[in-house]
């Protein structure tokens, strides 16, 4: 084996516009999405027939069935039934970690060729029986006859009937992830006015991309819908300030409320997925390389003791992205980092800017410094498109790879992009990924 | 997709009703995969001309059964009238009439071609004869029953009649992938044009582009081009890209998603197609929309909506992929798609009408610069086609729209695709700025 592994080159990708829950997509199963999100993306490179190395992706929200989402989704596909496929789980981090974990293994020789993808639908999340009822139907079925299977039935009381959605809270404290945040912007400072800002800017940059035909190569229109139905291209500032705060409203450590429903993603459905290779598998389709994945990095914290905000491990991991590649905040083209809540991303710009955060929480000498925010997530992020957990990972991946390129060939030089995304249970991904020319 | 009507006068108490009431009772069209064989035998050449005897020569060499006379024969598939030497109307007769005694033979489906030369306005007695045989054309076409049809070819004076572009004309209307031209003229006007190599795969190492190919007409366009060899490249809006994306599949076809009146849109359809290293042989203009009101009720949305994707995206492409250089083929070949709306007119469709009725003149205009380039441009201007367009029209309209043809009954979108794909051929190098209607010889308009 070589002494630096192979380059995992970014080649394309395809997603679904987001459509927001029980909305368009209402009643469509998370297989369904990610076949239309992988059948696009097989037309636009010629994949037919195609056996690649391996597809990996994800959903949050899984029903029981969808215990074989990802193979039993490529099954649906023209790609050839003898690719494999894995399907992997972290919250919203799915989608960043299915294309890390298939770089890795192209990078490795153990692959040449992957496909990432996630899918998520918050229209069709499971919905369980309770414990009680489910251990009753289990002896019902387990029951040899008729009399000692409506026994067990007998034992079915009223209150068992109730469905049981899933749980909207860290199972640990109790708290949703918005009321986390709450704590967490609370604690930063972070104002009313840097979220809606923030919030606009994700808008009106999605807009523009749309506009200037961006997501023409990157975007499959489905039932009906051509754009993210989260978009507000005509949102402003004072539409913005009228709405009314909805986390950390009944908290007593959150002085004043400041997380609104435009400031906060909202529940939405769709897929994605980008396809990856070595040059050799490149070369031989006629593909053209748009970035390659240089680095990754995981990170947890342990918010359940209140040590450290929710959503706050990637700001743990991206400086020690950055030092293992010799790298400066500052020596980056673009940042993504993924808009759970403005004030995500805005808590953890702050932490990198605090001389006391770096010091005393990330041992360093001092702090990490300001990014130029014109090159924060200039193309929009979840904040406009949504964010169906598992598909976000590849959006930002697909769309940052072919930004990076263009950037490449328009001044000659390098573009380096970072990838920063947060994860319920306190994780977080992050990512580092350079353009070839 | 026979409509209800239909299906009811073909039943048994529905064929007895139709008979009293003289209803019409609309037959069954044979298409190409019904009748793959090119001609439907037997045929007979009317006509004495040198010409009559080369296109005899010719069929005969293709193993076809011909004969000269009507005589002896029981059943008629197909005829051939070659009148391109008639000097003076009292000479047609003696070529047509012995058709006269053998209607009653000719087989369900048959097929009449006439050959004729265009009036030039240099001999009056001559351009009267021309000008009858269009008369008489069109109307054996409305007396023509059992899903028959009768159609012409009119070569302008100089073109030999075996030229590559009669040939395929006088080919595509003998077969039964014309099944719902009916009661039309094509006017050939040069000798250019090729024959396939292989005329099973007469599109085999030909790239054709289809817009609006994601649905109806433009998807039926791109099967029939596939099935005939074609590599394609599928252009739709983003949205509609999953079934763009699906078609491709099964086509192996590139989709290419782009809305086409958007800024810029020609040059990122050259962007892309250099990028993938794509030259066009042929481009069918096909994407289209409705958006029907009343002149009175008639909103500036639903004006320039229609105008800007029914004809100026098609001058706008047209203009990106001829200033490219490099993205058309030696011999490009550009179909768009008209309408019988943009010929007569059509309550409620005056936004579509203008913008169909401008395409027409557009492929006039743009074939002149085609021919340039060593290629042609024509459209197809479809009468009544069972889409999910014309579904949507209220039953009542929609059942008289079907009726009002020779053929009694709509077409389908494969018949549309079908006239593209001959106007699109390598064959067919001598025909420019024609506009072919496939429309069952629909009533209204010429």
């Amino acid at each position: 084996m070589n002494s630096s592994p192979r380059d995992a080159l970014i080649l394309g990708g395809n997603r679904l516009p987001f459509a927001r829950a029980n909305g368009p997509y209402a009643g469509i199963s998370n297989q369904d999405l990610l076949t239309a999100a992988l059948d696009g993306l097989i037309a636009r490179y010629g994949l037919q027939g195609a056996r690649l190395g391996e597809v990996a992706g994800g959903a949050v929200l899984k029903l029981a069935g969808d215990l074989n989402l990802t193979r039993e989704s490529a099954l649906g596909t023209p790609l050839d039934p003898r690719t494999p496929a894995i399907d992997l789980s972290k919250a919203c981090a799915t989608g960043l970690e299915a294309v890390v974990h298939v770089s890795n293994r192209i990078r490795l020789g153990q692959i040449d060729s992957a496909i990432a993808a996630g899918v998520d639908s918050t229209s069709d999340a499971p919905i369980e029986v309770s414990a009680r009822l489910r251990r009753i139907l289990h002896r019902a079925s387990a029951a040899r006859s008729t009399a000692d299977r409506l026994k067990a039935l007998a034992a079915i009381r009223p209150a068992d009937l109730a469905p049981v959605p899933p749980r909207n809270g860290e199972p640990r404290t109790g708290l949703s992830m918005g009321e986390h945040m709450a704590l967490t912007a609370a604690q930063w400072g972070i104002t009313r006015e840097a979220q809606d800002e923030l919030a606009l800017a994700s808008h009106q940059h999605l807009a523009a991309s749309y506009d200037a035909g961006f997501h023409d190569d990157l975007v499959t229109g489905y039932r009906g819908l051509s754009r993210d139905q989260n978009l507000r291209a005509d949102s402003t500032l004072e539409k913005l300030a009228g709405l009314k705060p909805v986390f950390g409203v009944k908290s007593p450590q959150v002085a004043e409320p400041t997380m609104t429903a435009g400031n906060s993603t909202p529940l939405t459905d769709g897929a994605s997925a980008v396809l990856l290779g070595s040059a050799e598998f490149a070369a031989e389709r006629g593909l053209t390389p748009l970035a390659r994945v240089i680095d990754a990095r995981s990170a947890a914290v342990d918010f359940v003791h209140g040590d450290e905000g929710l959503l706050m491990a990637p700001a743990y991991a991206v400086p020690e992205l950055l030092d293992a590649n010799g790298l400066t905040l500052q020596d980056l083209d673009v940042y993504e980092i993924h808009e759970a809540f403005a004030a995500t991303v805005l808590a953890t710009l702050k932490a990198w800017e605090s001389e006391e955060f770096c010091r005393e929480r990330l041992g360093r000498d001092g702090a990490l410094g300001a990014i130029d925010r014109t090159k924060l997530n200039p193309l929009g992020s979840s904040l406009a498109a949504g964010h169906p957990f598992a598909a976000t990972g590849g959006r930002i991946v697909a769309s940052l790879a072919k930004h990076l390129h263009a950037r490449h060939v328009e001044t000659g030089t390098v573009q380096r992009g970072l990838v920063s995304i947060c994860a319920a249970a306190g994780q977080g991904t992050v990512a580092l990924i350079e353009s070839v020319a | 997709m026979t409509d209800a009507y239909t299906r009811f006068v073909r039943s048994a108490p529905g064929r007895t009703i139709a008979k009293q009431l003289g209803l019409p009772r609309p037959s069954r069209l044979l298409r190409r995969e019904d009748r793959p064989e090119p001609v439907l035998g037997p045929v007979v050449v009317l006509g004495r001309s040198a010409g009559a005897d080369a296109i005899t020569s010719l069929l005969l060499a293709e193993g076809v059964d011909v004969r000269r006379r009507f005589d002896e024969l029981r059943t008629v598939g197909s005829v051939v009238a070659v009148l391109d030497e008639v000097a003076a109307p009292a000479e047609l007769g003696e070529i047509l009439l012995p058709l006269a005694g053998a209607m009653r033979s000719l087989a369900p489906g048959a097929r009449v071609v006439s050959l004729s030369r265009p009036a030039t306005g240099e001999d009056p007695a001559r351009d009267a004869a021309r000008g009858g045989v269009e008369g008489w054309l069109r109307s054996l076409a409305h007396e023509m029953r059992g899903g028959g049809t009768a159609n012409g070819v009119q070569v302008a004076d100089g073109v030999p009649l075996d030229a590559p572009s009669v040939l395929g004309a006088l080919r595509f209307l003998l077969s039964a992938r014309s099944a719902y031209v009916d009661g039309q003229i094509l006017t050939v006007d040069g000798a250019e044009g090729t024959a396939p190599a292989d005329r099973s795969r007469p599109f085999a190492e030909r790239t054709v582009l289809v817009t609006g190919a994601a649905r109806g007409i433009g998807a039926a366009i791109a099967r029939t081009l596939a099935a005939d060899g074609a590599r394609l490249v599928l252009l739709d809006v983003p949205g509609a890209g999953t079934e763009l994306a699906r078609l491709a599949n099964e086509l192996r076809a590139v989709p290419v998603q782009l809305d086409v009146t958007s800024a810029g849109a020609g040059e990122r359809l050259v962007a892309q197609l250099r990028e993938r290293g794509l030259v066009l042989d042929g481009v069918v203009l096909n994407a289209g929309i409705t958006r029907d009101k009343m002149f009175a009720n008639m909103t500036p949305d639903r004006w320039d909506s229609v105008l800007a994707v029914n004809i100026t995206s098609q001058i706008t492409l047209m203009e990106a992929l001829i200033a490219a250089g490099d993205a058309l083929g030696p011999q490009p070949r550009v179909v768009s798609l008209a309408s019988t709306s943009g010929i007569a007119g059509n309550a409620g469709q005056t936004n579509y009408a203008t913008s169909k009725a401008g395409v027409m003149a557009f492929v006039a205009a743009l074939a002149e610069r085609l021919r340039e380039l060593g290629g042609t441009a024509n459209a197809v201007a479809p009468g009544f086609i069972e889409t999910e367009m014309t579904a949507r029209m209220p039953p009542l309209n929609r059942e008289l729209a079907r009726r009002v043809s020779s053929l009694r009954q709509g077409g389908l979108p494969v018949d549309v695709a079908e006239a593209i794909a001959f106007l699109a051929s390598d064959e067919a190098g001598g025909i420019h700025g024609e506009t072919l209607r496939v429309c069952g010889q629909n009533i209204v308009g010429r």
